[in-house]
């Protein structure tokens, strides 16, 4: 009724291979840029930007990155908050060695150096599958956390160990540090969000995403019919790493202004992530924003509901928060393992027809 | 007549010079012997069947030409060149496509995507380009799903080309395998049992989608089928094995008269 593609004909083959092949869709799309880039700046303050926009966009590039290792390509990672602690330390560096330089491209690098950290630690895949895989990139979760703790070139020989942003400006307008604006920071990391969701959607229309995929559900065949392994299983390393580093600069550069590595990228940091991509739909670009969305926003909600509104003490609402997400991770595990995306793919079929039953 | 002469068959197909040749090929696994100095060719154009009765060796034979195992004797000769050991993926790239006895195929992906990856030995844009979706990328991508949408209508799978391959039925499933290797656009396409499973209508199907192959597209194909019937219909040679040895090799007639290949099938009585 609401949602339909009947009437949508498509005369040529780049037509037929847009992201979205339904103009509703595309609409729809179009739309929602058109409101976060020019409405959303304006609303804001700054509990919204900390509370829910900078958690969520920052989170969906990971999110993005570690579903182009899993969920495509079929390699279990468990080092995201390491690799993220890459992309900060690496950010980190860059912007204190190469003050002139704009922070921009400091992200980008730091994304690039993560890229190629992850490949390293994405080596034993070539050898080894699913929990033994896990467990090696568990090793580079814990390995590179250590390694940020104990050497000082790190964080600059600072006395407290942790790395502070300095203050930098993208078009003269401050983006990191103690004096920004809500609304520059969000932007800011909205572009990095449009653009890592524009590439890794590219990627994975492609040959180089068909192969991940092929890789994912059948190794063998994907090597007979030509796929070469190796390139299959780095570059996905690669790529993920690169969004994964985005993101970890980001949160350390524009969202917390201040690490200590630990704290910041622990191994719950990797659970969080892959829980997104779990909840959210693991092969599916719009499953990792629908997870980093909802693992965002539950603690918001469950906050303004149980402490502000029931008058609940906020230790319990935080525990409650623990038993819900797990509850949640084994609902989807056994009732719908491709997530949200993949409850969203089944709404839209049945809207088609509502409020019809056949 | 010489193997490396063309001739035309009784139908009016040209069959071309020895494009594989197999020489005293062995295959051991520990201490038991898959394939025992086997040798046979494979000409350019024609079907060449491989049967024999169960473990005979005839999969481990073409898992020795697709690569998966590395004869311990012997020598694989493809296109006047004797090949090196290579990795199955290498092997697929000298445009050796192949289907398998349980169906291999991606099934969290499309018809269209399984049969596009097919394509890989014609798309090789660079990460970057692909990345932006510009450029040789996009051209190629265009280009080739041209290509695969002439093989999607060749087989009549036009109906399900955006169904995930996981929730087609058996038969369709082994057609889109066919696709799959037929993208690749292959100088030898192996089948490993294509028809294994099918009901009468859907051989028949299977029977036409090769022979119309082997005819339009010119492909020269091997293939291991048990169904008898087919085998002798529709290939031009056979290499007949039993305990992995060769025991006979000719046109269907010759082999249906050979007296070793009916002991194999029919058994010999034991004093």
């Amino acid at each position: 009724m609401f949602y339909r593609e009947a009437g949508d004909f498509k005369t040529s083959y780049s037509k037929d291979n847009q992201t979205f092949p339904i103009k509703i869709d595309r609409v729809g799309y179009y739309l929602v840029l058109l409101v976060a880039f020019l409405v959303v700046p304006f609303m804001l303050n700054d509990y919204w930007v900390n509370a829910i926009f900078l958690p969520f966009l920052i989170y969906s590039i990971a999110a993005i990155g570690l579903n182009i290792l899993v969920g495509y390509c079929g390699q279990v990672s468990l080092g995201t908050g390491g690799f993220m602690a890459v992309g900060a330390y690496a950010c980190y560096k860059l912007m204190t060695t190469f003050p002139d330089i704009n922070i921009f491209f400091h992200v980008i690098i730091a994304g690039g150096i993560t890229g190629l950290v992850c490949v390293v630690f994405g080596l034993p895949s070539l050898r080894i599958k699913g929990f033994y895989l896990a467990v090696a990139t568990l090793a580079a979760q814990f390995f590179l956390v250590w390694l940020f703790n104990r050497v000082p070139w790190f964080y600059n020989y600072s006395a407290s160990g942790q790395i502070n942003a300095p203050e930098r400006t993208v078009f003269g307008i401050e983006v990191t540090g103690a004096n920004t604006e809500a609304w520059a920071t969000y932007l800011f990391c909205l572009v990095f969000v449009v653009a890592s969701a524009w590439i890794a959607r590219n990627l994975t229309r492609g040959m180089t995403g068909r192969k991940w995929m092929a890789i994912r559900d059948m190794d063998i065949a994907a090597e007979i019919i030509g796929v070469n392994p190796l390139k299959a299983k780095i570059s996905a390393f690669a790529v993920s790493g690169f969004f994964v580093g985005i993101s970890g600069a980001l949160f350390f550069a524009v969202y917390l202004g201040a690490v200590e590595v630990g704290e910041a990228f622990g191994i719950t940091k990797s659970f969080l992530v892959l829980f997104m991509i779990i909840i959210g739909g693991l092969g599916s670009i719009f499953g990792s924003f629908a997870g980093a969305a909802f693992l965002v926003l539950l603690p918001v909600v469950l906050k303004v509901v149980g402490v502000d509104m029931l008058g609940w003490p906020t230790d319990m609402v935080a525990h409650l928060q623990l038993v819900i997400v797990g509850g949640l991770i084994i609902l989807f595990l056994i009732l719908e393992p491709h997530g949200l995306a993949q409850l969203w793919r089944v709404t839209k079929q049945k809207l088609r027809l509502w409020p019809f039953p056949h | 007549m010489s193997t490396q002469e063309s001739y035309v068959t009784e139908d009016g197909r040209t069959i071309g010079p020895t494009v594989m040749e197999m020489k005293n090929i062995t295959l051991r696994f520990g201490g038991v012997k898959a394939i025992t100095d086997i040798s046979f060719d494979i000409r350019e154009g024609e079907i060449r069947a491989i049967i024999g009765p169960n473990g005979a060796g005839k999969s481990s034979m073409l898992n020795v030409i697709s690569g998966f195992y590395v004869p311990q004797e012997g020598e694989v000769w493809y296109k006047g060149k004797k090949r090196p050991p290579m990795k199955p993926y290498q092997v697929a790239e000298q445009g050796i496509a192949r289907t398998f006895q349980n169906i291999a195929l991606f099934e969290g992906m499309t018809v269209l995507d399984n049969v596009m990856t097919g394509r890989i030995r014609q798309m090789n844009a660079g990460l970057l380009s692909q990345a932006i979706w510009k450029g040789k990328a996009e051209k190629e991508e265009i280009a080739n799903r041209e290509a695969v949408e002439k093989i999607i209508d060749f087989l009549e799978i036009q109906a399900i080309r955006k169904t995930p391959v996981g929730r087609l039925p058996y038969g369709l499933k082994k057609r889109v395998e066919l696709a799959r290797a037929l993208a690749a656009e292959p100088s030898i396409l192996l089948l490993d049992e294509p028809m294994a499973g099918m009901n009468v209508e859907e051989k028949e199907d299977m029977s036409r989608f090769i022979l119309d192959m082997n005819d339009e597209f010119g492909t020269t194909i091997a293939l291991i089928e048990h169904d008898m019937g087919v085998v002798m219909d529709l290939s031009d040679r056979v290499v007949v094995m039993d305990y992995g040895k060769k025991i006979g090799d000719g046109t269907p007639d010759e082999v249906r008269s050979n007296q070793a290949v009916i002991d194999a099938y029919l058994g010999v009585a034991h004093d």
